[in-house]
């Protein structure tokens, strides 16, 4: 990964994980969170004036959140923290970024934003993404492959390719639905025939785990 | 100047009671061990609040210091070093704290079952103890002469370790309290951190007890901090502000007990807490001048919508997972 072997950390990925909140009494400004994500595992204490304050504003400026700088974290909403953590997982300058559902429990307007910064980093700094999720539309536009993975099974390809009912019926081994309108894609079960094989999880037939670079 | 006498009668007599500064310059000299005590304790508790906090450890601390106190008791009982009986009594509850309980409610039931346990031991060994009462008492609520010099050169040596090795151990423990899972992915040695952090916990519980008892623990190592995060959220100001408080609790609170009959502790706690409220009023009235929710109702609304459901998903999160995993 990003020319290390795997392992259990790697200071060349970024990673941005499912948004959880913050506790309201965190003493961190949006701006020292992001800042973790550059200096955050190093030893000792910083030293004043020592601290790079200017990556840390460029991260901000990145996902437009510079008029959050100062405001204390947990005070932020959920969207809001999690477009401090996109600009935590930038800072570094990452070769990869990994995103481990960070839509999940967003609003649909804060889930367009935070898949669209990711998109922006990903255009302008060459930044390799591989975005795992169950919210398929928000990141549609962006996607280059997709990796569909249904208990064990997958299917690689374009949107086109694996986005069909025929494909996810296969995976599945259930009858699903792909209907699309207007650029959407909505993936539904239909009812299946009893079949003490298939778990009830897989009729929400919204498992994608989209592979962007 | 002799007594500050308001009221009459019987007001007056407690008030005698509580507040004597007849004699004060003699008095000063004789306790100069206990104030350099307090001033470093408050420094120390101040510094140590802060991320007791961060990490939410509050009920951590008081059960630390009731082993503390039983460790104190028992080497009192058998004739060996208090101190280095309270010592190793909280150094073996901050370990065995840390070891058993990673998460907030398993480590919750393990304190709450080992607590009474010490506080038993302790009462044990105290009613078995034939000598002065008032080493008891002092070891639960607090004692002003009982630091002498070897106990102070013992406290300023454990308050040098404690400081030193939080001040290595900063950055990377304030990256692992508020993001674990990202610490850990950039390389920093969370499981390492966390007994290391509680080593020095109970450390610094160690000499709160000596201080301002064990049942008082609190207002030195939480208190502090809780103040301070009432006005600021700034990384550094929160441990400086945290320690000023504990500085100015501690040592105004063994200033103004040497004028009376009663033990330090209700002083140290009742400045402790003005301090809180007057920072919780701080607080308060510069949020509603910004008009951004101040910390305080934002984490009610908080806690109501979002406390209860993320274990609940957590899981089905987990149980989502599981298929995926057996690529």
């Amino acid at each position: 990964m990003a020319g290390r072997p795997a392992g259990r950390s790697n200071r060349d990925i970024g990673y941005i994980q499912q948004q959880r909140r913050l506790d309201a009494r965190t003493p961190l400004r949006a701006r020292d969170v992001v800042r973790q994500g550059l200096d955050g595992h190093r030893w000792g204490i910083a030293r004043p004036g020592r601290v790079p304050w200017g990556r840390v504003r460029a991260a901000l400026a990145a996902v437009d959140a510079t008029n959050h700088a100062d405001v204390p974290v947990g005070l932020l909403s959920g969207g809001e923290q999690q477009r401090v953590r996109v600009a935590q997982a930038i800072v570094a300058d990452p070769a990869l970024l990994l995103c481990d559902e960070p839509l999940l429990s967003l609003d649909v307007s804060s889930q367009q934003t935070i898949a669209g910064l990711v998109d922006r980093r990903r255009r302008e700094h060459g930044t390799a993404v591989l975005f795992v999720t169950h919210e398929i539309n928000p990141i549609l536009p962006y996607v280059d492959r997709i990796l569909y993975l249904v208990d064990g099974r997958f299917r690689l390809g374009t949107p086109a390719e694996v986005l069909t009912s025929e494909t996810l019926s296969e995976l599945y081994r259930s009858p699903v639905e792909v209907i699309r309108r207007d650029g959407l894609v909505l993936v539904a079960g239909l009812p299946a025939p009893a079949d003490a094989h298939g778990t009830r999880w897989h009729d929400d037939g919204l498992r994608a785990e989209p592979l962007v670079s | 100047m002799t007594t500050l006498i308001l009221g009459s009668g019987g007001a007056g007599g407690v008030w005698h009671a509580l507040f004597d500064f007849a004699d004060y310059g003699q008095l000063l000299a004789l306790v100069r061990n206990s104030i350099a005590a307090g001033a470093i304790l408050g420094i120390v508790g101040g510094l140590v609040s802060s991320l007791v906090m961060m990490r939410d450890l509050p009920f951590a601390v008081h059960g630390i210091s009731e082993l503390s106190f039983a460790g104190a008791s028992v080497a009192l009982l058998v004739g060996i070093n208090v101190v280095a009986g309270s010592l190793v009594g909280s150094v073996l509850a901050a370990v065995l704290i840390g070891a058993l309980g990673a998460r907030a409610r398993s480590r919750n039931s393990v304190i709450g079952v080992v607590m009474p346990f010490g506080l038993g031991v302790g009462v044990l060994a105290l009613s078995l103890y034939q000598g002065r009462a008032a080493n008891k008492f002092g070891l639960l609520t607090g004692q002003i002469v009982a630091v002498d010099t070897p106990q102070l050169a013992w406290l300023a040596g454990t308050a040098v370790v404690v400081v030193l090795g939080l001040l290595v151990i900063w950055r990377p423990l304030l990256f692992a309290s508020t993001d674990p899972e990202l610490a850990a992915a950039r390389g920093v040695p969370v499981a390492l951190l966390s007994p290391v952090f509680m080593l020095l916990l109970g450390l610094t519980v160690a000499i709160s007890v000596q201080v301002i008892g064990a049942l008082l623990v609190l207002s030195v190592v939480c208190t502090p901090a809780a103040a301070a995060l009432r006005v600021t959220a700034s990384p550094r100001a929160v441990p400086l502000l945290s320690m000023a408080f504990g500085f100015v609790s501690v040592v105004g609170g063994i200033l103004l007990a040497l004028g009376s009959s009663v033990p330090i502790s209700p002083y140290v706690t009742t400045i402790a807490f003005l301090i809180y409220l007057l920072c919780g009023g701080i607080g308060r009235w510069r949020a509603a001048r910004s008009g951004r929710p101040s910390s305080c109702s934002r984490q009610r609304r908080a806690t109501t919508r979002c406390a209860a459901p993320p274990p609940a998903q957590a899981t089905a999160r987990l149980s989502r997972r599981a298929p995926s995993r057996q690529r």
